[in-house]
């Protein structure tokens, strides 16, 4: 029941997988993200820029990036500034176009969708998280959070229902009739996690999720991705801080549009590292805690309220 | 997205930025309120015309002495008398004719009780007059056949002369002096209203019987004109022609083109003015509809700067999930909202406004006008929301979410 991830099949000094994907009930070990040879250039001819380019062949051509993300997994991708790492993110929530390669969301070519799919797909298998919150101006937060379903044509006062249970789930519910210039940061980025949870999509991508926030709220707001990937959910996250990069079960760093380490921190089945040991990984975090973290310390209670949110939130 | 859920984002949008959707509404609703009041002002104008020309009685010619034009061939002018107009009361010759008044005019002072009254029309007749002449009286009686036959000195006053010389009371049966004639009034003329085009004010008259007059003021020679009133509308064709046939046997003339009388109608005259008028409104609606136009050019110009100003947020919508409908969906009918609401306070605007007399004429709204301009103006935001709202909904989701 061996299984290799494609994507390290063609990288020399691979690091050792600590542990096989399982075929779970769920069904095979079919991929989430398959990405075959991924180019984005910007530019043409002498003067194109590869933003992602993988590794080049004799004539310097780019022969592209290769990977693939299995369901459940919580990977974080990390690179410095222009290593190609937003690109990559952008086009795997199909925001944007490669400009050559095949990208494979859930077994389905994506190239190959017109601009209404492309639209459903976002909205239904996608749930994305910016590092500028993105929040619509003017907008209540449970108005916000309705928003995706409204343009997947869910009937008001089920939205209304579920967008509720999904800011409970990020703790927010109290928030409910606030704008987002009435919100602080940390809580504008948990309302955005609302929004992008709300539609039960397959995975989550989060670019630099708490790259504006402070370490508390980075806390707060890791803590909900830590729990959503325990209920089996998909995260991909940009980072380019250690500390948020420990808590994926995964880590892939990007230099120059190219993969250059892909390292496996926790298994794929099972709870990702801070929910899997919470003392032992409250107490190696990097920030400087006087006690930890409350939300993490408190398994039992986490888990139950992502039960409740989940009924809720696919209900 | 079903409807209602995208007209609750446009009024969302729209509540966003008050003044600005405030002042784009303000475009719409001077460009409809303009089109359907200076219609209105038009047609007020021409219906004034009209009624004008009813009040003059629209079955009446009038014949007058004369030549008509440069090129007649009439060299003797013989004046009308009662002679001519007994002839017109031929009904086997003239069939088409209902009624013959020969009529004398001059002007006079009236008298009563020491108040005096300078009438700007002393007419002399025959009964027939107030029906050709669509005169009727309010308040006691006309003249009758007898009082003609018998030259008696009663007259029938119009209501402005009643008022400058009576006041409020009722001047029928009162004894007034009329170039030191004394007359009995017998009645007293419905008020006919003042026309602006007029120069003789048509309520200031005493009308009295026509030997009465003659022996008073004008003698016995000629007729001022001849009033005849044809038996319909569609009749005055016909009877121009009988009277024509009849002068010319009474006059002697044996060329049509030698003629020294004229017939003319009242609905010829009405018919010169009214296409003047008409070519007002057209020229006033012209320039409403430009109006209108500048206000649907400033509903693109604010849609577009709204698609700018919002390129993030379409960027988030469509991140979120949002297909290229919705977005689209949702500008126009933002624009489409604008120019309804706009027209909508237009129409209202301009339907209070009609109330009011604007430069000494009364509106009168053409329904058509109404519907036209709002439907107008609806199709307006339509179509000059389309370019931005189609600008929007085409921007590639990370080219919006870059956009600052």
């Amino acid at each position: 029941m061996s299984h290799s991830l494609p994507a390290l099949r063609r990288r020399a000094g691979a690091q050792a997988q600590p542990a096989a994907p399982r075929v779970g009930a769920a069904g095979g070990p079919v991929p989430v993200i398959t990405v075959q040879r991924l180019v984005k250039s910007y530019g043409v001819g002498q003067a194109a820029v590869h933003a992602l380019a993988g590794r080049l062949d004799g004539r310097g051509r780019p022969l592209g990036v290769d990977l693939s993300i299995h369901q459940g997994d919580f990977v974080a991708i990390m690179g410095s500034s222009g290593s190609g790492k937003s690109t990559l993110m952008n086009i795997l929530g199909c925001l944007d176009s490669p400009t050559s390669g095949r990208y494979l969301l859930d077994g389905t070519d994506v190239g190959g969708l017109d601009e209404h799919q492309l639209s459903l797909v976002r909205n239904r298998k996608i749930g994305f998280i910016f590092q500028s919150f993105n929040l619509v101006p003017r907008t209540t937060a449970v108005a916000q959070v309705e928003l995706p379903l409204a343009y997947a044509g869910v009937r008001s006062a089920e939205r209304r229902r579920r967008a509720m249970a999904a800011l409970t789930l990020v703790g927010l519910a109290d928030r409910a009739d606030h704008r987002p210039n009435e919100l602080s940061g940390g809580q504008q980025q948990r309302v955005a996690v609302a929004r992008a949870l709300v539609t039960a999509p397959a995975m989550l991508l989060a670019d630099e999720p708490t790259g504006n926030l402070d370490t508390r709220s980075t806390d707060d707001v890791l803590a909900i991705v830590d729990r959503l990937n325990a209920s089996g959910r998909t995260v991909v996250l940009i980072t380019h801080e250690d500390e948020v990069a420990r808590h994926a079960k995964r880590v892939v760093r990007l230099v120059d549009g190219q993969v250059t380490s892909d390292v496996r921190q926790a298994p794929l089945a099972g709870p990702p590292p801070a929910l899997l040991d919470p003392h032992g990984f409250a107490e190696h975090s990097l920030h400087a805690h006087p006690t930890p973290p409350s939300q993490p310390a408190q398994p039992a209670r986490s888990a139950q309220s992502v039960q409740s949110a989940q009924t809720g939130v696919q209900g | 997205m079903n409807p209602l859920q995208t007209l609750r984002f446009a009024v969302g949008g729209l509540a966003a930025n008050k003044v600005r959707s405030g002042l784009t509404m303000l475009g719409i609703l001077i460009g409809v309120a303009a089109v359907i009041l200076l219609l209105a002002v038009g047609n007020g104008s021409e219906q004034a015309v009209v009624d004008s020309i009813d009040a003059l009685g629209t079955n009446s010619l009038t014949v007058t002495s004369g030549t008509a034009s440069a090129s007649s061939t009439a060299t003797t002018i013989q004046p009308l008398t009662v002679a001519d107009a007994k002839a017109l009361a031929n009904t086997t010759a003239a069939p088409d004719i209902a009624g013959v008044a020969p009529e004398v005019t001059t002007s006079q002072t009236a008298i009563y009780n020491g108040v005096s009254h300078s009438v700007s029309s002393v007419i002399g007749t025959y009964p027939a007059y107030f029906q050709a002449a669509n005169s009727k009286v309010s308040t006691g009686d006309y003249f009758s056949d007898d009082d003609v036959l018998n030259a008696r000195k009663v007259c029938v006053i119009g209501s402005v002369t009643a008022s400058d010389l009576f006041g409020t009371a009722s001047p029928v049966g009162k004894v007034i002096t009329l170039g030191g004639t004394p007359f009995t009034v017998v009645g007293e003329l419905a008020t006919k209203g003042t026309s602006t085009s007029s120069f003789n004010n048509p309520d200031d008259t005493v009308i009295a019987p026509l030997p009465t007059v003659q022996n008073a003021f004008t003698g016995f020679g000629s007729l001022s004109q001849i009033l005849v009133e044809a038996k319909t509308a569609a009749d005055t064709t016909n009877a121009t022609n009988e009277i024509t046939t009849l002068l010319m046997g009474t006059h002697g003339i044996s060329s049509a083109s030698a003629v020294d009388f004229q017939v003319s109608s009242q609905t010829t005259l009405l018919a010169t003015r009214s296409s003047s008028t008409q070519t007002l409104t057209v020229l006033l609606g012209a320039v409403a509809a430009i109006s209108l136009l500048v206000g649907g050019i400033g509903i693109t110009n604010i849609m577009l700067v709204t698609v700018t100003e919002r390129t993030r947020e379409i960027g988030i919508r469509k991140a979120i999930g949002a297909p290229k409908s919705a977005i689209m969906g949702q500008f126009l009918a933002e624009s489409t909202l604008l120019s309804l609401i706009g027209g909508a306070l237009g129409v209202i605007t301009a339907l209070i406004g009609s109330h009011f007399t604007i430069v000494g004429i009364k509106p009168a709204v053409i329904p058509a006008s109404v519907y036209g301009s709002f439907a107008i103006a609806v199709a307006i935001g339509l179509f000059f929301g389309s370019y931005p709202a189609n600008r929007a909904a085409s921007l590639r989701p990370i080219d919006a979410l870059r956009h600052e």
